[in-house]
């Protein structure tokens, strides 16, 4: 398919891309992150999920570039004695993994439920809406703890440190779906009364078929600008909820888990270990959000005339 | 008189427009009632359409003639009244039931730019039709069929597999009547298929559908309000006011002598290309909301001729020596005309 | 110079990032004291963009490149955008094809056409309603009063598009400039619109530019009309004489293909093809590739504008 390579060149979309420095920029560096994440276990010096590598002696070394600090640990090492790169890395990982999926669930739950409630309308949409709203006044935090017991109970607190990441996943989903309901259902609506649709009834294609084939697709551009902006938000949600506890256990830390380890050793001194997966935390997010943004610019139908 | 194709006997199409339970509840005389807002779009509307003719619905937006288009094709349920196709009531039938008329039955919609799904390629929105009607059909068959209706409705066969965005919008209405047309169907509902379209362009798409008329045998419920293009392609010519039908009569009869008091402001008020001096049959008001209508005749407040008998009695429809079908106490009465 | 409007070799670029485009090329047309001139051509044809550069509205990317536009003895395309102000909404007003471009749905028709008079006059609030009222009145809409009080939601489309009409005259300008003022109305609103329009401008003595592409309300109203097709004129004269005994293979085509030229059920007259976009636009003359009248000058050579015996002026090599 080479033309439609060339029509991809030609784009607006490109063309806008090529022009937005800070699109630009922001696409360079979550690329790199994405990259760190995936290829974890071969670029960290050290496997800092492995007991046998930590020295609890090497607990708290400032970074390298400090007077204590020592040349293994450029960054510095927790107060478990985990070097800090590496635990940053695989906390990385963890955060990432958890946004994905937990976005992938949003968006699954989301589009079932915003479509049928869009399209079919009337009694459908008002109840499946409603559910909506219920959802959305629950605080994620309330659904956590909840959540949380009901998995401890069930599985047992010896298994957590396992489950944790399915955990978090169904948490964040279940927390934030009704965003994604609310935007398809919007765009849904919109798409719904479009003469096309009418062709397609017209010919006689049953409801299923028309939503999923007609309408979906024509929905799905809103879904691509809410989708980045939702990965940023399950980060940070994961990160909140392990900053409470709530998360990811210390041993096999996520960003958020790492930021409130060395927050209780902040006041003694050792800020490296609370800053650096602070810093990242933010970096990823800034990139993810700028990205969005532009997003958001580039495939708002009104300014994409150009 | 053949037997009619398709008829349509005293459809009612009412919207409700009040939204959720909420909104229904209204503080009235001291107590709380429920209460609904309906927007009445069409009224006992009866219309009969003969095969092979092309008959149109004209009036002005809001007139509820689309609304009668959709009506017709099953696309929304009428609260009263029957359609009829060749006999068989089909407004009632189950989804299943209604799959051998949709084939009959095609549409044509207003806006070239709507009408076809943004990503779905020429090809796709052709084959869609025939792979939903006719699975037996093999895909080079499926294939010599949309080539064959591409170049019917004048579209380069080499584009099928391009967007609609790539296409101008007369080309794009070229692609929405070849889907109307691949399934065969024998009426053809056109929903204003030219008044969004260029006059040079216009007059290529109504040569086009008037040929497809001809060389097919179709029969046309043509939907519009440009009565120049009317008075063109019709055989015959339904006016309607307000949800309701005033007249229908031949189209040489209508533009030659037009009885009802709406028919004739409506064709005074049309332009002519080398006319310079205007004579309009000026309408008093302006056309009351399809929400609260009035009683009588619907037309009685605007029209001059309107008597007391107008205000309180709805016409009743009458059908006069040459065949034309009128709603007018005025004209029944023999009333002078202004 | 004697005439109120002067528009002189007016050329409008578009810069896009592929290149700059000409929409409007070498343009000439002028309007006198009291005139009305319609301005025809299907859509892309330059028709807005013209009646825009009068009054240097041209939305970006767009700009006036070159020529210029004289305004009884001033050259207005030089102002800048604090002195056409002045002109724009005050001596040249301009009526929209959506009155709810126009209107704004938060305040009330007192309020805006209040606002719009205390903006280019130096009068009391007092003074200005009574304006308001009597320009509401001129525009034949019934109980004026009430209308003051009303929201623009509250009102008809004909209604609104009398408001906006009576909001342009506010400032009695000596040129009304109305883009399809018509085209979403119906036919028997389009009808009193129009009979209005033509009133206002003979009572007032005001002149009309009324940018269409129906050429049947042109032939009604206006005296002159000028023909666009792909960025330039290519006829321009006498409405009647134009419509009548159109010269221009374009104009004939277009006349031809409206229905009602003919007897019913026959076959169209029908331009084949399209109007180029204006990134693409082929050598030589514009319409070559749609002409039946082609020679072979036509795809080299751009037509020079003629006069004929009839005063008209032609822009093709076959006159």
């Amino acid at each position: 398919m080479k033309s439609s390579l060339t029509k991809f060149k030609e784009s607006y979309f490109l063309y806008s891309f090529k022009n937005d420095k800070v699109a630009m920029a922001s696409f360079i560096a979550l690329v790199i992150f994405i990259m760190i994440a995936i290829t974890a276990p071969w670029i960290a010096p050290m496997d800092p999920y492995d007991a046998n590598n930590i020295d609890i002696m090497n607990s708290e070394i400032p970074p390298s570039w400090n007077e204590e600090g020592e040349k293994d640990f450029p960054l510095g090492t927790d107060n478990m004695g985990r070097d800090m790169l590496s635990t940053m890395i695989y906390g990385l990982r963890t955060s990432i993994m958890i946004g994905l999926g937990a976005v992938t669930l949003q968006a699954m739950i989301g589009i079932l439920v915003g479509l049928s409630a869009g399209y079919l309308g009337g009694k459908t949409d008002a109840i499946l809406m409603r559910l909506a709203d219920i959802q959305f006044s629950f605080p994620c935090l309330l659904l956590a703890i909840l959540i949380g017991a009901i998995f401890q109970i069930v599985f047992g607190i010896g298994r957590y440190e396992e489950l944790a990441v399915p955990l978090l996943i169904l948490i964040i989903g279940f927390a934030e779906w009704p965003m994604y309901a609310r935007t398809i259902r919007a765009s849904v609506i919109r798409e719904r009364d479009k003469e096309y649709v009418e062709a397609a009834k017209v010919i006689g294609l049953s409801k299923p078929v028309i939503m999923i084939r007609h309408v979906l697709p024509n929905s799905l551009t809103s879904l691509m600008v809410i989708s980045t902006i939702q990965v940023a938000n399950a980060v940070m949600s994961e990160a909140a909820l392990s900053f409470l506890g709530l998360g990811m256990p210390v041993t096999t830390p996520s960003l958020g888990s790492l930021i409130r380890s060395g927050f209780d050793y902040i006041f003694s001194g050792s800020w490296w270990i609370t800053v650096f997966p602070g810093i990242l935390l933010i970096l990823f997010v800034l990139a993810i959000n700028l990205l969005g943004d532009w997003l958001r610019d580039v495939l708002n139908p009104k300014l994409y005339k150009g | 008189m053949s037997t009619p194709i398709l008829t349509i006997d005293n459809i009612v199409k009412h919207f409700d427009i009040t939204g959720g339970f909420l909104d229904q509840i209204k503080f009235k005389h001291g107590k709380f009632q429920l209460e609904k807002t309906t927007v009445k779009a069409v009224n006992n509307v009866s219309l009969s359409i003969n095969k092979g003719e092309t008959l149109s619905v004209v009036g002005e937006s809001g007139c509820g003639k689309s609304t009668l288009a959709r009506v017709v094709m099953g696309l929304y349920p009428p609260n009263s009244g029957q359609i009829l196709y060749d006999g068989k009531r089909i407004d009632h039938l189950s989804h299943k039931e209604m799959l051998p008329f949709r084939k009959k039955m095609q549409m044509i919609f207003q806006d070239p730019y709507a009408s076809l799904n943004p990503r779905k390629t020429v090809q796709r929105t052709l084959e869609e039709p025939l792979r939903f009607h006719h699975p037996e059909m093999s895909s080079k068959e499926i294939n010599n069929k949309i080539l064959e209706i591409m170049e019917q409705v004048g579209v380069d066969t080499a584009w099928t597999k391009r967007f609609p965005h790539e296409f101008s919008g007369g080309q794009r209405q070229r692609i929405s009547i070849a889907r109307g047309l691949i399934l065969d169907p024998e009426l053809v509902v056109a929903d204003e298929p030219v008044s969004a379209l260029d006059v040079s362009i216009q007059a290529q798409i109504l040569n086009l559908l008037m040929e497809a008329g001809q060389k097919r045998g179709l029969t046309y419920l043509f939907i519009t309000h440009d009565l120049s293009v009317v008075q063109h392609i019709s055989t015959r010519v339904a006016v309607m006011y307000l949800g309701t039908l005033c007249e229908v009569a031949d189209s040489k009869i209508l533009f030659e002598n037009p009885r009802h008091p709406y028919t004739r402001a409506l064709l005074s008020a049309i332009p002519k290309v080398g006319e310079t001096s205007a004579k309009h049959i000026k309408l008093k008001g302006e056309v009351p909301t399809p929400i609260n209508l009035p009683p009588g005749c619907v037309f009685h407040d605007r029209c001059v001729n309107a008597n007391e008998r107008c205000r309180t009695d709805v016409p009743v429809f009458t059908t006069l020596e040459d065949g034309t079908q009128i709603a007018c106490h005025a004209v029944e009465e023999n009333r002078e005309i202004a | 110079m004697s005439h109120l409007l002067d528009i002189h070799n007016l050329e409008v670029k578009f810069a896009l990032r592929t290149g700059d485009i000409i929409a409007i090329d070498n343009v000439n047309l002028t309007l006198d004291k009291g005139e009305k001139l319609g301005l025809v051509g299907e859509s892309g044809a330059g028709k807005s963009v013209t009646g825009f550069s009068i009054i240097n509205l041209i939305s970006k990317p767009g700009f006036i490149s070159k020529g210029k536009i004289t305004f009884d003895g001033d050259e207005i395309s030089s102002y800048s955008d604090e002195e056409m102000r002045k002109i724009r909404g005050n001596k040249i007003s301009m009526i929209f094809q959506d009155p709810m471009m126009t209107l704004n749905p938060v305040f009330t028709i007192g309020t805006q056409m209040i606002e719009t008079l205390l903006a280019h006059k130096n009068i009391s609030k007092a003074e200005a309603t009574t304006i308001a009222l009597d320009k509401l009145k001129k525009v034949q809409i019934p109980s004026p009063e009430t209308r003051l009080d009303q929201y623009p939601h509250e009102l008809s489309g004909g209604m609104r598009q009398r408001i906006i009409i009576a909001i342009a005259l506010l400032t009695d300008p000596q040129i009304i400039i109305a883009d399809e003022p018509t085209t979403a109305l119906d036919v028997t609103i389009q009808a009193e619109i129009m009979d209005l329009l033509q009133e206002l401008c003979k009572t007032d003595n005001m002149s009309l530019i009324l940018i269409t592409h129906d050429l049947a309300v042109v032939s009604q109203v206006t005296e002159k009309i000028a023909v666009m097709y792909a960025g330039k004129i290519i006829e321009y004269g006498l409405t009647n004489e134009v419509l009548i005994n159109p010269q221009h293979p374009y104009t004939k085509g277009l006349i031809n293909s409206i229905p009602g030229t003919i007897e019913p059920g026959g076959k169209l007259y029908q331009i084949p093809g399209m109007m180029p976009t204006l990134s693409k636009i082929p050598s030589g003359c514009a319409f070559n590739p749609r002409c039946t009248e082609k020679k072979e000058i036509c795809e080299t050579a751009i037509p020079e504008p003629k006069i004929t015996d009839a005063g008209t002026m032609v822009a093709c090599h076959m006159i």
